[in-house]
């Protein structure tokens, strides 16, 4: 009997010390950066692009207001509701953050001190974007007013309380392969790399398996609304039979091919792609046109 | 195990009760005639704008003559009196989204929905001006526009994902 709650404990030992490898959190190459400086105007088009508006700004915040990125939008998740943080360059944002911390937090998910951030912060896109990019974006970023308002916390539940737990997640679904795998333009590798590195269009249109993660086997697809209501519609070719000027005219304007206009939660994503360049606009709707059809 | 019937029963009548108000029974035919009167009003302003994206997107050929026709429809179309299509009473939360996607807010006090009428009306006098005046400047005042028609939805309409 002892012996065998000796060796019980001994496994749990181990499991603990695997379990703490296992979620360590990563952090990015320093030289990834060094010698990479920022040019705002450039890190304009990553932050439209990349959406950071969308959950950063103050919720219902339109026009100017957009690039106070206060925070307090609320995310809500089958694990809880995220509130998204101040990032904007004051003492209660991201005043004093270096390019490199910016560079982990994007990359991987790791905070200045050495935490973990939830998913609900859409790293698993970001992981993709150039040093270059994430040099411009700090650079656009710095130059946004300073908001003085306080994070709040989020609304979470035992066990997702505990942040070390987030590595695991990472590991099963942290991956840095494209879904897109043959990107055979420069077109379509600019729109692979605007829809996979920035835009998260997925973390809307893709479902979920059971550990939250993104089924890449069934890629923009459509998926259940998070919140429980309604349905994300499905963006492949097979499914969305708009044509490739439909889709780019959409994102510049919202009017849909019969001219209504979009809503919900794609009228903030509209609102970021009308800031990009018409080629840009162009490239992810002939990355959509691109993607495998889903069977 | 002696709750099951009661509460199966529950859940019957609740599901019963929430279909009816929100199925497609009938409401008072004269709110259904004002709703479907500004349904129609507004395919009319897709229809008039569909020439103009058509355009603008370069699906069909830049004419000027047209373009600057569908342009004062649209004008015209903002600029009627609407006030009996929007009845009290006929909000989405009181007939449920079979029957309209119009939101109370509409009718609330302070309510910015005259506004939301106003820019709509400035944007379609600016293409008046812009749409016979060569393709490049109606692609530019699309976006005002589209703006216009998109934002009063945003806010006066329900969400398909809400
Ligand atoms: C889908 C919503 C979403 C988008 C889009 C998004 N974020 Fe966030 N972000 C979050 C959430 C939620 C957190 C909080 C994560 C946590 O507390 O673990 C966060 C945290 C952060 C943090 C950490 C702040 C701190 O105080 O530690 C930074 C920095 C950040 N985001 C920057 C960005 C940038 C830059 C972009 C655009 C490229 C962006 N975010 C886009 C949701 C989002
Ligand atoms: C925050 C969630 C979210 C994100 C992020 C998002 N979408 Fe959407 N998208 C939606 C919703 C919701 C709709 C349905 C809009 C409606 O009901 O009018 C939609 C609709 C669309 C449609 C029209 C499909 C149809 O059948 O009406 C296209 C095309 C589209 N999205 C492309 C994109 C692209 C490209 C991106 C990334 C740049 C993206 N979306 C990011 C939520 C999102
Ligand atoms: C002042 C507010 C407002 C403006 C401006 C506006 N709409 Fe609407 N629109 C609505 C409302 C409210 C509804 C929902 C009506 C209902 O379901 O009863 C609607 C519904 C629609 C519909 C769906 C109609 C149907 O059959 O269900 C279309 C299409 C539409 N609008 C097009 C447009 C276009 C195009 C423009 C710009 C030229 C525009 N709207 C401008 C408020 C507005």
């Amino acid at each position: 009997m002892k012996r065998i709650l000796g060796l019980l404990i001994i496994l749990a030992l181990l499991g603990g010390a695997a379990f703490w490898f296992l979620t360590a959190p990563q952090r990015a190459d320093p030289d990834l950066f060094a010698g990479v400086s920022g040019d705002a105007e450039r890190g304009e088009t990553i932050f439209w692009a990349g959406g950071c508006a969308s959950c950063h700004a103050a919720p219902g915040a339109k026009g100017d207001d957009r690039l106070v990125l206060a925070g307090g939008y609320r995310i809500v998740s089958p694990f809880g509701t995220f509130v998204t943080p101040n990032i904007s360059p004051s003492g209660e944002g991201m005043a004093g953050w270096s390019v490199e911390d910016l560079g982990n937090a994007l990359l991987h998910g790791t905070s200045p001190d050495g935490r973990h951030y939830y998913p609900s912060f859409p790293y698993g896109t970001y992981q993709h974007i150039e040093p270059q990019d994430i040099a411009d974006l700090k650079a656009f970023l710095d130059t946004l007013p300073p908001s003085d308002t306080a994070d709040a916390p989020h609304e979470v539940g035992f066990p997702f309380t505990i942040r070390r737990g987030v590595g695991l997640w990472k590991r099963v679904n942290m991956t840095s392969d494209w879904v897109l795998q043959e990107a055979t333009t420069p077109e379509l590798e600019r729109g692979r790399y605007l829809v996979e590195a920035l835009g998260h269009c997925a973390e809307c249109h893709t479902p979920r398996d059971m550990t939250g993660g993104l089924d890449r086997s069934q890629w923009m697809a459509g998926a259940p609304n998070p919140s429980g209501k309604g349905r994300i519609p499905a963006i492949t070719p097979d499914k969305l039979d708009w044509s490739a000027t439909d889709i780019a005219y959409y994102l510049e304007t919202g009017l849909t091919p019969d001219y209504d206009s979009a809503g919900g939660q794609m009228v903030s994503v509209i609102a970021n792609m009308g800031h990009l360049t018409k080629e840009d606009r162009t490239a992810i709707a002939a990355y959509l046109k691109a993607l495998p059809q889903d069977g | 195990m002696k709750f099951t019937l009661p509460v199966i029963g529950g859940l019957l009548v609740a599901g019963v009760l929430a279909t009816t108000a929100t199925s497609q029974d009938e409401i008072d035919p004269a709110l259904a005639t004002a709703i479907e009167a500004r349904k129609a009003h507004m395919r009319l302003n897709a229809f008039n704008l569909g020439l103009l994206g058509a355009m603008a997107k370069g699906e069909i050929e830049y004419d000027a003559e047209a373009a600057a026709a569908a342009a004062q429809n649209l004008d015209a179309l903002s600029r009627m009196d609407e006030s009996r299509y929007w009845q009290p009473g006929t909000d989405m939360e009181t007939l449920g989204k079979d029957h309209t996607e119009a939101l109370e807010a509409i009718w609330a006090e302070n309510s910015e929905i005259g506004d939301r009428a106003e820019t709509l009306t400035e944007t379609t006098a600016a293409m008046t001006e812009a749409a016979g005046d060569g393709l490049e400047s109606l692609q530019q005042a699309m976006g005002p526009l589209a703006k216009a028609c998109g934002g009063c939805h945003e806010d006066f309409r329900v969400a398909d994902d809400n």
